[in-house]
């Protein structure tokens, strides 16, 4: 099927192009936060509250989308609420997936008592429900960036552990791992290289997934403020204040809601058209 | 190799495996018994054809006998020494001299990496020198060019595939070979060159073979002795001309019978 | 009398290009005739059934040709008509009978299905009719099988459903893509027979899709040799063994396993035998684009 292949690798292209085009403006963004955003993030200025974003009628020059009703930015704020989102993206996408990924990847090829033990504790794991979880976590650590990491992290490895495990499993029964047997590599070897490479576009997928949910977790943190201390810039916080003057002022809830959404999806379509890039057959 | 010591000694080889399909809800799974006490040889230099329908025991009688699987009971010698229930580490010295051809040679085949790499890697894990000559050499056995060594097992045809993985086992220059079905998933045109290839290297490099098939057909040329297999046990066990000229029992005639020649006028059809 | 199934000139392309799959074949089954479909893998021969059937793959499409149904073109009727006619007088048995049974579902249902929803049956005489059909392929205990779901059965007894199922609303041209491919060989030659007798009892024109000749000779009156999607040798079974006349039947031939003959090399199918044979494809390839 040429042609088939052909279809599925230039959707594959483009997808990759368009999320990874996004995601790149963002980090690019926030990383230059300081150079680029045109105000400070929390300077208010109550005689220019409210100013319409740009194509609207009554918009003032240098505010791009608008300032909200104390007359902070909100191009700023978005900004610098980018870079809180994404460093929880990173940080906790990262650590759930080597976390996760490591107990699946033995649970799954090594089986045995390992097994047991990592399984049982997932399915402990993923009785709690996970949204109280994390409100229960936040409680005990108190608010903050690094407790939305942690809290992501304890909630969402077991996410990567079952999927990889499962995964790993699928593997171990390929004549290909059993023709490295006969070769006669050790077992941590034929993990690493025989395994490891199959199981890899599984949880870069599940990577940039993560990494979007992990957005969302803040976003909802942020929203019921349970993130950063409350005058932060978070993407979450900003449409929670938004909401209150959705009537006056749209613009403060609807542009962050859609920086999110636009954000949350390229992770997921990232992840995917990566997974197809991996795939030499299809690549 | 001494006289009088073959280079396989099975003697009452059993194994059971859990039956996960029948597990009550509480309790451990019920064991099932695949191979039910097994008496034969393999002489060095000799192809035995293992023959059976599918659960008979076939595949996994080959497994255990280069140590994929564990056996329950009984011993499996090689070389006099029994290699029932060595570990991995002990096993591992010995993996170099005892190895496979699989049946379906594209999942045996790791897909992300280079035919070039599957062949070398075995090579170099046993520290063998001279591994690029190595690697050329066992390509050029199995009738491939060198340039093939820079693609990847989706960019070959069936055979092409099935001959790297020939080249893999051969290139370890190994004193047993287990082939496992391994022409049953080819087109009749490369099954056909895939048993004159294997037919060429067993005379040339001297090696020992297992030959797993479901088809007596594709035996007679390859092998000198027969293993009938059913549900577990050895039905018949003879030199191959005997097994089709006089097979002694029902089942092995049954199988031979039902081979469809290409004759409209067979009889028993 | 015409043909149940004709085929003519049918050519079938990779969507959007000119590469072609099928090339200008031209084929019939008569009424309670087993016809042989023979080739290698890519040989395009189940690619005939399933464009007969209307279920080719999304990236293939017919370029040109005609089928005929029953008197029928199939190709120039409105997709809705064509699925009626082939629901009522086609049928299929597929190659692997673990993967054409639903899992999750028991024999019973998925054998009635089709006579409760496309034929309007009743769900008693549905139900009379599986247990009769099981019955007829030899199937001790139908009721009990009836109320199994796929995995409980062996591979040779699922087969005997796909068959029973194929046959359930009377077809007049039933499909047999490589039905025995998965099967043991005592298995297949159990199988074969019934495929034989049913095909008899029912007179129903058989088009037998297959790459083993010795399976061939066993079943089929005429075979159709073919080669890149292209017909090779047309012949009958008895005229074809006692010896093809086309060179890549020949070697097809050769390289077919026969243990009667001990020791007797198999012959490869040689290079030469492949050149030439795709050297007269390609000359006809010339013709056809600049036709």
């Amino acid at each position: 099927m040429r042609d088939g292949r052909g279809t599925v690798k230039r959707k594959a292209g483009l997808r990759l192009w368009l999320s990874g085009g996004w995601l790149a403006i963002v980090a690019l963004l926030t990383l230059l936060a300081g150079w680029i955003s045109p105000h400070d993030p929390l300077a208010q200025d109550l005689f220019a509250a409210r100013l319409p974003p740009f194509w609207v009628d009554g918009a003032e020059p240098g505010f791009l989308l608008g300032t909200d009703s104390l007359g902070r930015d909100v191009l700023s704020r978005i900004i610098y609420g980018g870079r809180i989102a994404l460093t929880v993206a990173v940080i906790a996408g990262l650590a759930t997936a080597v976390i996760g990924s490591v107990l699946g990847l033995i649970a799954g090829y090594y089986r045995g008592w390992a097994d047991a033990v990592i399984s049982r504790l997932v399915d402990i794991w993923m009785a709690f429900p996970p949204v109280l979880f994390a409100i229960l976590l936040i409680a005990v650590l108190g608010t903050g960036l690094w407790s939305i990491v942690i809290a992501i992290i304890v909630i969402d490895w077991t996410r990567f552990c079952r999927v990889v495990r499962a995964e790993a499993m699928n593997q171990s029964q390929m004549d290909y791992v059993s023709s490295a047997v006969v070769a006669g590599h050790v077992r941590a070897a034929i993990l690493w290289r025989e395994i490891g490479p199959n199981v890899l576009p599984t949880i870069v997928a599940l990577l940039t997934l993560e990494m979007g949910i992990a957005v969302i977790v803040e976003a909802i943190l942020s929203f019921v403020n349970l993130s950063i201390s409350t005058d932060a810039p978070t993407w979450g916080g900003m449409i929670a204040e938004g909401r209150i003057s959705i009537h006056q002022a749209w613009w403060v809830l609807v542009c962050p809601l859609i920086v999110l959404f636009l954000t949350v999806l390229a992770f997921s379509q990232f992840g995917e058209g990566l997974k197809d890039r991996f795939d030499p057959v299809l690549r | 190799m001494g006289s009088g010591t073959p280079m396989f000694r099975v003697r009452g080889l059993e194994l059971s495996l859990p039956d996960f399909a029948n597990k009550p809800p509480l309790g451990r799974a019920p064991m099932v018994d695949i191979l039910k006490g097994l008496d034969f040889d393999i002489e060095a230099g000799s192809v035995l054809g293992i023959v059976g329908g599918s659960g008979s025991g076939k595949s996994t009688l080959g497994r255990t006998l280069i140590r994929l699987l564990e056996p329950t009971a009984g011993s499996i010698a090689f070389e006099g020494r029994d290699i029932g229930h060595l570990d991995e580490a002990t096993l591992r010295p010995l993996r170099r001299r005892l190895q496979m051809i699989f049946q379906d040679p594209m999942s045996s085949l790791n897909p992300r990496r280079r035919v070039g790499a599957i062949i070398a890697d075995p090579l170099r894990i046993h520290g063998l020198d001279r591994i690029n000559a190595r690697v050329d050499e066992a390509l050029d056995h199995v009738g491939l060019p060198g340039s093939f060594r820079a693609r990847y097992p989706h960019e070959l045809s069936g055979g092409q595939r099935q001959r790297v993985g020939i080249a893999r086992a051969i290139a370890m220059r190994p004193d047993f070979i287990l082939a496992d079905e391994i022409v049953s998933g080819l087109d009749v045109s490369s099954q056909a060159q895939v048993l004159n290839l294997l037919e060429n290297l067993v005379r040339e490099l001297g090696l020992t073979v297992a030959f797993i098939s479901h088809d007596l057909s594709v035996i007679r040329r390859l092998c000198s002795q027969v293993l009938v297999l059913n549900r577990g046990t050895i039905v018949e066990y003879a030199p191959v001309e005997r097994i089709f000229d006089a097979p002694e029992a029902q089942y092995t005639r049954e199988l031979l019978d039902a081979i469809p020649l290409p004759d409209p006028d067979q009889p028993g059809w | 009398m015409t043909p149940f199934l004709q085929i003519e000139n049918l050519s079938a392309v990779i969507r959007g290009t000119s590469d072609r799959l099928l090339r200008s074949v031209s084929l019939e089954v008569n009424s309670g005739e087993v016809c042989g479909l023979v080739g290698e893998s890519g040989a395009g021969k189940s690619m005939i059934g399933k464009a007969v059937l209307g279920i080719l793959p999304a990236a293939v499409e017919i370029a040109e040709g005609q089928v005929q149904l029953d008197d029928e073109d199939l190709l120039a009727m409105p997709q809705a008509d064509r699925r009626r006619l082939i629901g009522a007088k086609a049928a299929l048995i597929p190659q692997d009978p673990l993967t054409a049974l639903n899992p999750s579902r028991r024999i019973g249902p998925q054998i009635t299905d089709r006579l409760i929803d496309i034929l309007g049956w009743t769900r008693r005489d549905a139900a009379n009719r599986a247990a009769e059909l099981l019955d007829e392929v030899h199937i001790d205990n139908p009721q009990r099988v009836l109320a199994s779901y796929p995995h409980e059965l062996s591979g040779g007894m699922r087969q005997r459903v796909l068959i029973a199922s194929a046959f359930a609303a009377n077809p007049k041209l039933v499909i047999a893509d490589e039905p025995t491919t998965a099967l043991d060989v005592t298995v297949q030659k159990q199988i074969l027979r019934l495929i034989r007798e049913m095909q008899e009892r029912h007179g129903t024109a058989m088009l037998f899709v297959t790459h083993d000749l010795g399976v061939v000779s066993k079943v089929c009156q005429r075979l159709t040799v073919l080669f890149a999607g292209k017909v090779i040798e047309q012949a009958d079974v008895a005229d074809f063994y006692a010896g093809p006349r086309h060179g890549y039947s020949k070697a097809l031939l050769a390289a077919t396993p026969k243990f009667t003959e001990p020791f007797t090399s198999l012959m490869p199918v040689d290079r030469a035998v492949i050149t030439a044979v795709t050297a007269e494809i390609e000359a006809a390839d010339g013709a056809w684009h600049h036709g």
